[in-house]
């Protein structure tokens, strides 16, 4: 008997249009940032890699990422606890708030940063005062960046910690242990993947992002611009191959990120085969 | 070291989870809180456990245990072993480690030393029979294997009182008459206190000094297993405690009718409904004056010590549970279909709630 849907003809189908559109839509773009980059020769690729615009951008990049990604673990794992472990009033509304950075676009976040925190905005002005600049500075970038990046590690470890329950958090208090014990020996193993899962998510996304840090960055060469400002500036700039090579250092940054995740997947699930 | 409960009472939102509750539990006694789901006996356990705080008004409810008064102490530091349902051991610890987790984590100076804690988890791991099990993840272990690591961790902090929320509800049938009789053995041996919530009603009466029945957040009896079967204190608990028969009629001059169903009884004119168990019903080829119920074989059971045989009558609103000695099933001849006369060896009825037994006439 054949199951719905078997038949080798819809089969093929389905796998052509898979391939094909994997292969139009993934991997040529892929293939060709390398093939641009490259097009000059490998030298040329090495002089604008190494050129002190885009090394003082990857550093910049690197270290918003860098700094993003403790914030993002130590506000994710505290979100999640409180959303997982207590009850309160709110709780549904908070749960809801976490995907507002999914669903609003990032230049709008960028925008109302800068309406905040800008030197004309309400916390900009009063801050202004004492001679601290947010906005077209770094530290605008990393808050834009925390607010695009904040839900990834708290939505990863939510529907974990929820499956998991507090029953062995409840056996070690029963046994003696302290808040902090029950925290470090009971509670961070049991969800230590879906953390890895998270920050490497997280990573991802501050180092590509572009949306909101292009509002209040300011992409001052050397100063404020990051890797996706850079490359966007030297494709305006008609630098066809500059910019394609720092395309191919982000895409490199995210088949690295990927490859990561791939290898701890499937060490978690070796080690879930095991059990 | 006995428990005191005075005056519990727990709401969760608007709804009620249990009454006032009064209760003594004596040192070194072994006592069940029995009830349906939902009567409450989960959260009572878990409030002397100080997993769940009582409410504190409008009179705040008092917890001791011996003569410490613990109503407001953390659960870390109550002295007490908790032993789960789902045993909830820690799953990326081996046994070894989930048995000693109580011992690593006391403060440095009362822990004992790294030798001590090896000697003491291997002695709980060798009580429990699971001392080849060592190095195992608990995922790699049996149900019943892994409640008793749940044991031996709780006991390794020597609790002043052992509390368990259903410990063998998770378990089949055989392993769970075996861990029983092994929990008995093991509270004769050590001697401490241990409460244990159930909602069955064989293993509450086989295992406990002394059953609480509890249904919707109260206390229905307090008894031994022995007075709580033979005097139920009313209608809740008689049903609650096994299999019950129902016969509903009304009764004129001593005679109560139902249907063309008659059984003469020592009562005053009126509607009763008598409760009868399975062992109380005899089953007959013909009927005597004054005890005429007919009825119609409709299933039996052969398994077991007595075949249960299920009977059926036009008269009746639910099917009756008869036992009969396998001797009785053979000379009766007993098949499908087949009419017989069922014979009340006694009756029970709780009017009013004042219970009363009675020998037919």
């Amino acid at each position: 008997m054949r199951r719905v849907g078997d038949a080798p003809a819809v089969r093929g189908l389905l796998i052509l249009a898979a391939v094909l559109l994997s292969a139009l839509f993934l991997l040529l773009p892929l293939v060709a940032i390398f093939a641009q980059a490259l097009s000059s020769g490998v030298m040329v690729f090495w002089e604008n890699v190494s050129n002190v615009y885009t090394l003082h951008a990857i550093g910049l990049t690197l270290l918003i990422a860098l700094m993003t990604i403790p914030v993002c673990l130590v506000f994710g794992v505290a979100l999640a606890w409180l959303v997982t472990r207590f009850r309160f009033p709110g709780r549904r509304i908070l749960q809801t708030l976490i995907d507002i950075p999914f669903a609003v676009s990032p230049v709008v976040a960028g925008l109302v940063y800068l309406l905040l925190y800008g030197r004309n905005g309400w916390i900009g002005n009063f801050l202004d005062g004492y001679d601290i600049q947010l906005m077209f500075a770094w530290p605008g970038i990393l808050m834009v960046t925390i607010f695009v990046t904040c839900p990834f590690v708290a939505r990863e470890l939510i529907p974990l910690m929820q499956a998991q329950g507090t029953r062995e958090e409840e056996a070690a208090v029963t046994l003696g242990a302290s808040g902090w014990t029950v925290f470090r020996r009971v509670t961070l193993p049991n969800i230590k993947w879906a953390l890895l899962y998270g920050v490497i998510l997280t990573n991802a996304r501050a180092v590509g992002e572009f949306g909101a840090v292009s509002v209040v960055s300011g992409a001052i060469r050397g100063q404020t611009n990051t890797l996706p400002l850079h490359l966007e500036q030297l494709y305006q700039d008609y630098n066809a191959v500059g910019a394609f090579s720092s395309a191919a250092l982000l895409a490199l940054i995210a088949l690295l990120t990927l490859a990561t995740k791939a290898a701890l997947q499937r060490r978690a699930t070796r080690r879930e085969a095991i059990l | 070291m006995s428990i005191e409960l005075h005056h519990i009472a727990k709401h969760f939102g608007a709804t009620q989870a249990l009454e006032p509750i009064d209760l003594n539990i004596h040192d070194g006694e072994l006592v069940g809180l029995l009830g349906p789901s939902g009567s409450g006996k989960t959260t009572l356990l878990r409030i002397i456990a100080g997993l769940e705080s009582a409410d504190r008004s409008p009179t705040p409810g008092k917890i001791l245990f011996g003569e410490r008064d613990v109503t407001h102490v953390h659960v870390r530091d109550r002295r007490i072993g908790f032993v789960f349902q789902h045993y909830a051991l820690f799953r990326h610890m081996s046994v070894f480690d989930n048995v000693a987790f109580g011992l690593t984590v006391m403060p440095r100076k009362d822990r004992p030393s790294k030798g001590e804690i090896r000697a003491r988890v291997f002695r709980l791991l060798e009580m429990v029979k699971l001392e080849h099990f060592a190095n195992r993840l608990p995922a790699q272990l049996s149900g019943g294997q892994q409640q008793r690591v749940s044991l031996a961790r709780a006991l390794a902090v020597q609790p002043d009182v052992l509390l368990l929320d259903e410990p063998f509800g998770a378990l089949d049938a055989k392993v769970r008459q075996d861990l029983r009789r092994w929990l008995r053995r093991l509270h004769e041996e050590l001697g401490f206190t241990s409460v244990f919530v159930t909602h069955d009603q064989e293993e509450a009466l086989e295992l406990s000094d002394r059953v609480v029945v509890m249904s919707n957040g109260r206390i229905e009896q307090v008894d031994t297993p022995e007075a709580l079967y033979r005097a139920p204190k009313n209608r809740f608990v008689f049903e609650f405690l096994g299999d019950v028969n129902h016969l509903e009629g009304r009764v004129k001059n001593g005679v109560l009718t139902c249907g063309d169903a008659q059984l003469k009884v020592d009562l005053p004119d009126g509607d009763e409904e008598l409760l009868l168990r399975p062992h109380e019903v005899r089953l007959a080829e013909t009927f005597e004056p004054g005890v005429h119920l007919p009825m119609t074989i409709t299933a039996f059971s052969l398994v077991g010590a007595e075949v249960r045989v299920e009977l059926e009558a036009d008269w009746l609103g639910a099917p009756w549970l008869a036992t009969v000695r396998h001797s009785d099933f053979e000379r009766l001849k007993i098949h499908r279909g087949q009419r017989l006369y069922a014979h009340p060896r006694r009756w029970h009825r709780f009017k009013d709630e004042v219970v009363k037994a009675s020998q037919p006439h």
